[in-house]
């Protein structure tokens, strides 16, 4: 702003001290992770990761957060359309359960879903009669994993619904769409980006979820749980390459979805 | 047919009531009003966006008031045209197109036509973020087209266009009436009613005040606001002393000590007295015609308008009168000049309060 007035460039002294503020907070992100990949050895890298119990875990991980972050992405996302769309009675109360699994500790949270899928429980036991098995398995581990990662989605969603303009949905009916028709058509391309986001921070949330799953099944072993169990067994040495190795397979894939969600250029105005 | 009677609706801030009135086929009803009288949300009404708390829409005699929108088959086309952004201009005016499940081909030369017939035939693989405000409304008025709706609703569809594409659009609007669509155009340009109109109805404070044909309303204005809003400069309030000999004689109608002679049946009373600036004649000297009202006054002010200029001339009280630039030319007026000015009795109009 000033120098448009002077022909000096003038900087601000207090944007001056922001700006070593935003320094100090990266180097606080930045500093931890390149000491521990900077304390790996390419050797140490390579023999974990051809280990079969690493191999297994990631894998194990993976899957299960997409999993449940796909089952239940598609009765989320027309959740969060009501949201913000429709308004109904209590809906700030719906909207503040929605964040409850943000705000809890996650290993309540677990001891809660515990609760509810254990043999002695209703749907533990129906479950463990038609052979199934909740607890200790990989349903178990997705329905912790979801439960305490799908407020980020509804929320995500949520917001990139409210952004798109309500006069496109009603300029939509009027030339004669079906309200299914604009949903599909009209609201959810225009809230893609959101939506996806969504997706992807609800997945990225499960799949480093460690406290809700370790109460639910400690074994088959997601890899979380896996870094927790060689740091205890063997100490900070022995759980830095398996770190290291988790953390580069997740940027790998959020790095693939965002590019493959790039929009086309003038797509929007 | 479209009869809307007794329509209400109560949103915050504003509310719709008490609206009547009907729209032949093929008429061009334009709705007049200022800003924030509630002529979107009446459009909204018809189209139904918005549910009425009261009242009756209804077409050909059927009830279709709370008729599911996407059933209506009311054009609406939007002021801001609402395109779709993540569709080029082709998808955007095949949308309407496609639950009628056509062929292909059939579907692309109904499309090319209605590109055609709005001028838009090279912007068809074209985004709507590409495109200029005429252009959008183009886009927008094929797209609503396509549908093969009952009634157009066009909400201010002139007014972000700049002078030259809002003539054109213009045009483009003259021919789809004389095509036979039935249209609806809310403004709050006096100027787009003129032009278009084949009826008009001023939209005041909610609720409809004069419908009528765009040279009654303009002519023969019911009340001060209609009188001011279609531009009608003049208007005083005064008292109307009716002469009591019927037919064809003069009244008078008395203002500030002055004395107009005026042609109405009305009885007497108080109210307005309303005249266009364009009937006032102006000389420099006292005239002979046939006029019945004389005033010496004194130009006061003198502003360009769009055919000359528009005088203020103070006579006792301050009036506007239209000159062409010869006239001012011819007659040499300029401010603080003493001039007489005349205005006919069948001019002057009285308004009941």
């Amino acid at each position: 702003m000033m120098s448009t007035f002077s022909s000096k460039v003038r900087i601000e002294p207090l944007y001056l001290l922001f700006s070593f503020f935003g320094g100090l907070v990266l180097l606080f992100i930045i500093a931890p992770l390149a000491n521990m990949v900077l304390h790996t050895t390419f050797s140490e890298l390579t023999e974990t990761a051809i280990e079969p119990e690493v191999r297994n875990s990631i894998w194990l991980t993976l899957w299960t957060s997409m999993a449940a972050t796909l089952i239940l992405g598609v009765i989320s996302v027309p959740f969060a359309y009501l949201l913000a769309r429709r308004s109904f009675p209590f809906k700030r109360l719906v909207v503040a359960l929605v964040d409850i699994p943000i705000v809890i500790p996650h290993s309540a949270a677990g001891i809660a879903i515990l609760g509810i899928i254990s043999r002695n429980s209703p749907l533990g036991s129906a479950a463990e009669r038609i052979g199934f098995h909740l607890v200790g398995g990989a349903a178990g581990i997705m329905i912790a994993m979801a439960f305490v990662s799908i407020p980020f989605l509804i929320n995500s969603a949520r917001d990139g619904f409210a952004a798109v303009p309500e006069r496109l949905e009603k300029a939509a009916l009027s030339l004669g769409a079906s309200p299914t028709r604009v949903f599909f058509a009209i609201s959810v391309p225009l809230a893609w980006r959101a939506i996806l986001s969504g997706f992807v921070l609800m997945w990225a949330r499960g799949l480093s979820e460690f406290g809700a799953v370790i109460v639910v099944a400690y074994h088959p072993i997601v890899t979380p749980v896996l870094i927790y169990e060689r740091f205890g067994a063997f100490g900070l040495k022995a759980a830095r390459p398996i770190s290291v190795v988790f953390i580069g397979v997740c940027l790998v894939f959020f790095i693939v979805i965002r590019l493959l969600a790039r929009e086309p250029k003038d797509a929007v105005r | 047919m479209l009869c809307v009677r007794n329509l209400g609706k109560d949103l915050r801030g504003f509310a719709v009531r008490g609206v009547s009135f009907d729209v032949e086929d093929g008429d061009y009803f334009v709705l007049l009003g200022p800003s924030g009288v509630g002529k979107t949300v009446l459009l909204e009404l018809i189209a139904g966006i918005t549910t009425p708390d009261e009242g009756r829409i209804m077409w050909d005699g059927q009830d279709i008031t709370h008729e599911r929108i996407h059933r209506r088959r009311m054009g609406l086309v939007y002021q801001d045209q609402a395109l779709f952004p993540h569709m080029t201009v082709d998808q955007n005016i095949a949308f309407g197109l496609r639950p009628k499940k056509m062929r292909p081909a059939a579907l692309r030369e109904r499309v090319e036509k209605l590109a055609a017939d709005v001028s838009v035939s090279d912007l068809l693989h074209r985004y709507p973020g590409t495109l200029s405000g005429g252009e959008s409304q183009r886009v927008a008025l094929a797209r609503t087209l396509a549908t093969d709706p009952r009634c157009l609703l066009l909400d201010e569809p002139l007014s972000s266009l700049d002078a030259q594409s809002r003539s054109e659009l213009q045009a483009l609007l003259r021919s789809l009436h004389r095509k036979g669509h039935t249209v609806i155009h809310v403004t709050h340009e006096n100027k787009e009613a003129m032009a278009l109109a084949s009826r008009v109805a001023i939209m005041e404070n909610g609720t409809i005040t004069q419908v009528g044909t765009p040279s009654e309303v303009f002519h023969h204005p019911k009340s001060e606001f209609v009188a001011r809003f279609v531009g009608i400069r003049n208007s005083f309030k005064g008292r109307f002393e009716a002469s009591g000999n019927g037919n064809g004689s003069l009244s008078q109608f008395v203002t500030e000590g002055l004395t107009f002679q005026v042609l109405s049946e009305a009885s007497s009373g108080t109210g307005f007295l309303v005249f266009r600036s364009e009937d006032l004649v102006v000389s420099r000297i006292r005239d002979d015609l046939s006029a019945e009202n004389r005033f010496q006054g004194t130009v006061v002010d003198m502003a360009p308008a769009r055919l000359g200029a528009e005088l203020t001339i103070d006579i006792g009280v301050k009036v506007a009168a239209l000159m062409t630039s010869d006239s001012v030319e011819r007659l040499g007026v300029e401010c603080g000049q003493d001039v007489w000015v005349s205005l006919k009795a069948s001019a002057a109009r009285y308004i009941e309060k």
